[in-house]
């Protein structure tokens, strides 16, 4: 009994991992183990939790309710992709990671990439949410930790962050 | 020093990693290398007898390498998992086998384990294994379980586990003689922590150096280790245990060994190559543990004024099939309903029952939600009997400012006296009710009726013991370059303890904030520990931490005098190095840990810079016999008896006059634990309590069918709120009363936001409603229901 295997080529955070896998290969699987992109969580594998969102073309997905293979041609967005490659020791933070930072807006971190990516793409599509709109950005992602109340200001001072041209 | 650290708002350093994608959870380790995958086969039945398992067909699935049935078990494998915490009172313990041995008794127990390439392979091949059962009738929920029609172990009478009495003082006497009298029957059902990560462990065994380094998601890497070590029959010596990052744990991850803690290791042992296992969701749903399902029922007697002459609680816990953690949530409940109030006199008595059902290990609060359930209900209804003001009948019963230390006379679950440290719950009180606007409730009230609208207020008061012992220990370690490292073994999952401890140690040796670095739950750094749950880790470790880092400092003082030629009095330190006072005579600390080592060779320029100060006596051995090299210190704490810490929560709620929604309209929280490391991590706590114990109060629940078939092990029907159900504020107010047990004056913080939600969602919705609230969680069809139930009533 051999499994058919496909060779895909993944763009992830601007590079190319050629992978080969099953066709029945979660991309959620083929980030975290195929690529090494372990910043990417799996918290239920059944597209509730959204701990497992990343950007594909620049829209959020369940990387759990993506096959690997349906990946290709598109461009991958994972939480390594976030903040600012400056070439010094480390990188920069992006608005969003930066305002979780400021606001204490993780615990555990495990629903972090999820949340770090929905609000990245969230605040794309309206700059400058009112705290309501804020709540409903991240209305489809679990924590079990932080009770929300500091994640809706992180994505609050995400977006003043961006504004200040940070 | 220049700034002290300790009770300011110091960003988490940990966030740092955990917002680039950089943490290391157990399912993040040996990624890119060889690693094989394990997946289990699981019980679908919740009681049976394993007639035959066929496991014939399992190894022609391409890429499996093994496969264990119970058979394939020897020596400390085949025997029963351990009981952690056995106690006198539990006189029928049970626990499971790492793989069924010959019966099944819930949903989710572990029968095979197969290991494979990886774990699509590895499931492939579980869906192979045929086993022929004898189907056994199961015995599910509470009801099921003391009727005993039937036994969920056939040589446990009546399926009664323990059964455990306490009383201070005369209670039926004391009920007898009140003028007022009351009972009550209040439920509470089964919930679960839910972590976002589920468990996985990862073992690797290296055959040259003969050590098994185990990656696991624990709460107690120490207590995985030993029981890893004892069950592969390895030294201690030969085991490691690391945790990184834990993706949450909330109690579930203190159980240990879990069975696939034990088989991840002899696989990779016996396989030579390292092997993982990563839970999914429905797995941690049916194999992990749950908790809070009970019974209750309360006699009381009370006076006029409201004070509780005589109480006597009679309990019915539901464990399910095993009990590998002993009694301790009963325990908990069972003491901890006192909460902060002296009835006159006390009796309680519980049984903790099997049932064919998860079993059950601590949830965040422990036992102490149904505790604070049954004691604030019961206020609730002495203040409705007596027509009086809920907050005034509490504080008829609070023990009072000048009464600490208040020994409740009774035995705690650490097998101390239940004897409260210190408090302030008058002031606690008037904090609340000046901030959630009780007395301007009624006005309120009367507005909103203007309108249409049903609204309603309540509050429950609790005390949680926090800081049990038996110990924790801590390491500081200064390098010759002068940062500080600093170990403790106990695990975090979220409480930030990276920072918080971090923030101790630069407070008492005097370093920058950044060169400290702090390692938790990884045995080879130190391995005495106990572990973290039960709000222990802030008291616990972040005392020996404290006690590590003066150790350390006196060491570097003792150092500098000589080298700088001074008394050791007259030396300060900050920002890492050493002065006497008023002079420009100096010495850095990482200067000070090269002298501390009398070596000859210069490794590098702190070695150089270090030669233009003499130490020691020539005459005299380089290292002295009470001496040792290095600027290290190390020390434990271990506390006389826990701490308790207090709060007190109010909640207003709107209720639908249709639909029976329970919305949050306001959510106000008085919190004392002592004096606070970082405020800005405890509030965290609280936020996440809170939205935990809205969870437990309006939504959680253990669906189990009567064949015990759990109907809502997913994330898709088990409801955990989301942002949408929980309050957009919640108003906090600290109270600081130090505990005099510890040298910080800290008492723990991490389950106090969950222990009253079911009893002020109770109260409010019951004023609200008017309707009485015996039972939770409460859905709106069941509010619904109630509501019909009590129709005729009011129209009669
Ligand atoms: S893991 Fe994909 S949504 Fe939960
Ligand atoms: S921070 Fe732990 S689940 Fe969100």
């Amino acid at each position: 009994m051999t499994e058919e295997v496909h060779d895909v080529r993944l763009q992830v955070n601007g590079a190319t991992h050629a992978v080969t896998v099953p066709a029945r290969r979660l991309l959620s699987d083929a980030l975290r183990h195929d690529c090494g992109l372990t910043g990417t969580h799996v918290g239920c594998e059944h597209g509730v939790c959204g701990a497992c969102t990343v950007l594909m073309d620049g829209r959020p997905v369940r990387s759990c309710l993506v096959l690997a293979v349906s990946a290709e041609d598109t461009e991958v967005t994972t939480v390594e992709g976030l903040a600012e490659d400056t070439g010094e020791d480390d990188t920069v933070l992006s608005p969003v990671q930066q305002a979780f930072s400021d606001c204490h807006g993780l615990q555990c971190g495990f629903c972090t990439p999820g949340f770090l990516t929905t609000i990245t793409a969230g605040l794309r599509a309206n700059p400058d949410p009112t705290e309501d709109e804020a709540r409903d950005m991240i209305a489809g992602n679990l924590c079990r930790c932080t009770g929300y109340q500091n994640i809706v200001k992180a994505v609050l001072r995400a977006a003043e962050l961006t504004r200040e041209g940070r | 020093m220049t700034t002290k650290l300790f009770g300011t708002r110091v960003p988490r350093v940990e966030d740092q990693r955990l917002l680039r994608g950089r943490g290391t959870y157990a399912d993040d380790v040996l990624v890119g290398q060889r690693v094989l995958h394990a997946a289990v086969l699981r019980s679908p039945h919740a009681h049976a007898r394993i007639l035959d398992i066929d496991v014939s067909e399992v190894l022609d699935v391409e890429g499996v390498h093994a496969v264990w049935t119970f058979d394939d078990l020897t020596g400390p494998m085949a025997e029963p998992l351990p009981l952690l915490i056995p106690h006198p009172a539990l006189t029928h313990g049970r626990t499971q086998f790492a793989l069924a041995k010959d019966e099944v008794n819930h949903v989710g127990e572990a029968i095979a384990f197969v290991v494979a390439e990886d774990r699509y392979v590895a499931e492939d091949a579980v869906g192979r294994i045929r086993v022929d059962y004898e189907f056994l009738e199961p015995v599910v929920g509470i009801d099921a379980a003391r009727a005993a029609t039937r036994l969920v172990h056939d040589d446990v009478p009546g399926n009664v586990g323990a059964r455990l009495e306490q009383e201070n003082g005369d209670a039926r006497a004391a009920i007898a003689a009140a003028p007022h009298t009351l009972s009550l029957d209040l439920t509470v059902e089964r919930s679960a922590c839910q972590p976002l990560e589920g468990r996985g462990t990862v073992a690797r065994w290296d055959p040259d150096l003969g050590r098994m380094t185990v990656w696991t998601s624990t709460q107690t890497s120490t207590g995985v280790r030993g029981c890893v070590a004892a069950k592969l029959g390895l030294d201690l010596g030969q085991v490691d245990v690391i945790t990184p990052d834990v993706g949450g744990g909330f109690g579930v991850k203190i159980n240990h060994p879990w069975p696939e803690e034990l088989l991840v290791p002899l696989a990779a042992r016996i396989l030579g190559v390292p092997v993982k296992f990563t839970e999914d969701r429905r797995e941690h749903f049916i194999s992990s543990a749950h908790e809070r399902g009970q019974q209750h029922h309360v006699e009381v007697g009370f006076d006029d004024g409201g004070r509780v002459l005589g109480l006597d609680v009679q309990f019915w816990h539901d464990h399910g099939a095993y009990t590998p953690y002993g009694l301790i949530v009963p325990i908990i409940t069972s003491t901890q309903l006192l909460g902060p109030y002296k009835p006159g006199a006390y009796r309680v008595v519980f049984e903790s029952l099997y049932t064919n059902t998860v079993m059950v290990t601590p949830y965040r609060g422990a036992g102490r939600p149904q505790g604070c359930f049954v004691m604030e209900r019961t206020m609730d209804a002495i203040a409705a009997t007596l027509g009086k003001d809920r907050t005034e009948v509490r504080a008829a019963n609070f023990i009072q400012p000048d009464e600490f230390p208040y020994d409740q006379g009774l035995v705690f679950q650490d097998g101390r006296e239940l004897e409260y440290d210190s408090g302030d719950y008058p002031a606690s009180l008037e904090k609340l009710k000046a901030l959630v606007g009780w007395d301007e409730f009624e006005a309120f009230r009367a507005e909103m009726a203007a309108e249409g609208r049903r609204v309603g207020i309540g509050l429950a008061c609790y005390v949680e013991g926090t800081g049990v012992g038996p110990y924790e220990g801590a390491h500081v370690h200064v390098e010759t370059s002068g940062k500080v490292k600093v170990a403790t073994g106990l695990t975090t999952q979220g409480q930030g303890h990276q920072t918080a401890f971090a923030q101790i140690v630069a407070d008492e040796l005097g370093v920058p904030f950044e060169m400290v670095e702090v390692t938790t739950g990884d045995t080879r750094r130190m391995p005495y520990a106990v572990g973290t749950f039960a709000s222990r880790a802030a008291v616990m470790s972040g005392s020996a931490v404290h006690l590590a880092a003066k150790a350390a400092r006196e060491k570097a003082f003792r150092i500098a005098a000589e080298a700088l030629e001074a008394s050791v009095d007259d030396l300060e330190i900050s920002d890492g190095v050493i002065r006497v006072a008023g002079t420009d005579s100096a010495i850095d600390l990482g200067t000070v840990a090269v002298l501390s080592n009398p070596l000859r060779y210069a490794f590098d320029e702190a070695s150089k810079a270090a030669t233009q100060f003499s130490v020691g006596d020539p005459g005299k051995p380089p290292v002295a016999e009470d001496d040792e090299p290095g600027l290290e210190g190390k020390d434990f704490y271990s506390p006389e008896r826990s701490t308790f810490a207090s709060g007190m929560h109010a909640v207003i709620v709107e209720t639908d006059p249709d639909t029976a929604e329970i919305t949050i309209l306001k959510y106000a929280v008085v919190h004392d634990c002592g004096h606070l490391i970082n405020p800005m991590i405890v509030e965290g706590q609280i936020h996440g309590g809170v939205a935990q114990g809205v969870g437990g109060a309006l939504y959680e629940r253990m669906a189990y069918d009567e064949s015990g078939q759990l109907l809502n092990a997913s994330f898709m029907d088990f409801l955990m709120p989301y942002v949408t159900e929980v309050p957009a504020g919640i108003d906090i107010d600290h109270l600081e009363t130090p505990s005099p047990l510890n040298p910080l004056g800290i008492k723990g913080a991490g389950e106090a936001g969950v222990i009253p939600s079911a009893a002020v969602f109770a109260a409010a919705i019951e004023d609200a409603e008017g309707i009485p609230i015996t039972a939770m969680p409460i859905s709106p069809s069941e509010l619904f229901t109630l509501r019909e139930a009590h129709l005729p009533e009011e129209t009669a």
